[in-house]
C-alpha cells in the first residue's frame, strides 16, 4: 500500500502518464534476458570496446524518464555506418530498450531518446556496422526514485 | 490522438549535417502495469520510427517499452540537396502517424 501511493504522489508530481513498473524479477533474470539477446544480436561474434560511447546520468532522478544518447565514433559513409545499435537494460522487467538504424545519409551516428529504469542497473549498447563488425559499451546508471527505488 | 511534433531547420548547406528533433504524443502502455483488480494493462506503445529524406531512409528505430511516454527521438542527418524529410511512426495496432518538413539547400 505504501508503494503504491508513493507511484500516485509520483504520477501527480510528475504530472505526466507515469508508468510503475510492478513484478520486478530478480537481479540475475535480468542480467541472463539482457546476455542472451546479445548474445543473439552478437551471432558469435566478440564485441570490441571502443569507438561506441553510451551518455547517460550518473543518477536518474526520476525512472520514468532518463536521457540516453548513444554515439558511434565517426561520420557515416557509404563504406562505413552503423547498421543497428541495441540498447538493453539488465534490471527492467524486459530488458529490450531500442534498436538505433544509421545510414549512409546520417551524418555523425548519434541518436538520444528518453527511457524508463525501474531501479539502478546497467545500460550496455551493442553496435553493429556495416562490415560485420560489432562494438559494445556498458554504463551503470542509478536510480533514486524508480518502479522498486535504487 | 498521437500527434508528432518535429524541429528540423528550413535551410542548410550542401552536405552540412543537420539535427532532428522528434516528439510524439503516446501514452507507451509498457504491459507491466496492472490496473485496480491486479489485472495487467496491455501493452500499446509506439514500435518503429523512421525518418526518410527523398524517399531514401536516413535513419530509423525500433522501439520498445522501456522508451518513455511522449517518446524523444534526436538524430542527425547529412543533407544533400533540396528537397523533403517525411517521419514516420507505427504502434502496435498498425496505427500510422506521419509528419514531413521541406528543407532547402541554398
Amino acid at each position: 500500500m505504501t508503494v503504491l501511493n508513493k507511484r500516485e504522489f509520483l504520477i501527480v508530481a510528475t504530472g505526466a502518464a507515469a508508468v510503475a513498473l510492478a513484478g520486478m524479477p530478480t537481479i540475475a533474470l535480468g542480467a541472463e534476458k539482457a546476455d542472451k539477446r546479445i548474445a543473439e544480436f552478437l551471432g558469435g561474434a566478440t564485441p570490441s570496446e571502443g569507438g561506441l560511447s553510451l551518455e547517460m546520468p550518473e543518477i536518474a532522478e526520476n525512472g520514468n524518464t532518463v536521457p540516453l544518447t548513444v554515439r558511434v565514433d565517426g561520420e557515416a559513409t557509404a563504406d562505413r555506418y552503423a547498421e543497428s545499435v541495441l540498447i538493453l537494460a539488465d534490471g527492467n522487467p524486459e530488458p529490450g530498450v531500442a534498436t538505433f538504424h544509421f545510414s549512409a545519409l546520417s551524418g555523425t551516428q548519434e541518436a538520444s531518446t528518453r527511457m524508463r529504469l525501474a531501479k539502478t542497473q546497467n545500460v550496455i549498447a551493442v553496435a553493429k556496422m556495416n562490415d560485420g563488425s560489432f562494438m559494445r559499451t556498458d554504463n551503470l546508471v542509478k536510480v533514486t526514485i524508480g518502479g522498486c527505488g535504487g | 490522438m498521437s500527434k508528432p511534433r518535429v524541429k528540423i531547420p528550413s535551410s542548410a548547406a550542401a552536405g552540412e549535417i543537420i539535427t532532428i528533433k522528434t516528439l510524439i504524443t503516446h501514452k507507451m502502455e509498457s504491459g507491466q502495469r496492472k490496473d485496480k483488480q491486479g489485472k495487467p494493462i496491455p501493452r500499446m506503445i509506439i514500435n518503429s520510427f523512421e525518418c526518410t529524406f527523398n524517399g531514401q531512409r536516413v535513419f530509423s528505430c525500433d522501439l520498445e517499452p522501456a522508451i518513455s511516454a511522449n517518446p524523444y527521438l534526436q538524430f542527425n542527418a547529412r543533407v544533400p540537396e533540396s528537397g523533403e524529410f517525411e517521419f514516420v511512426w507505427k504502434d502496435d495496432e498498425g496505427s500510422v502517424f506521419s509528419d514531413k518538413k521541406k528543407i532547402t539547400v541554398a
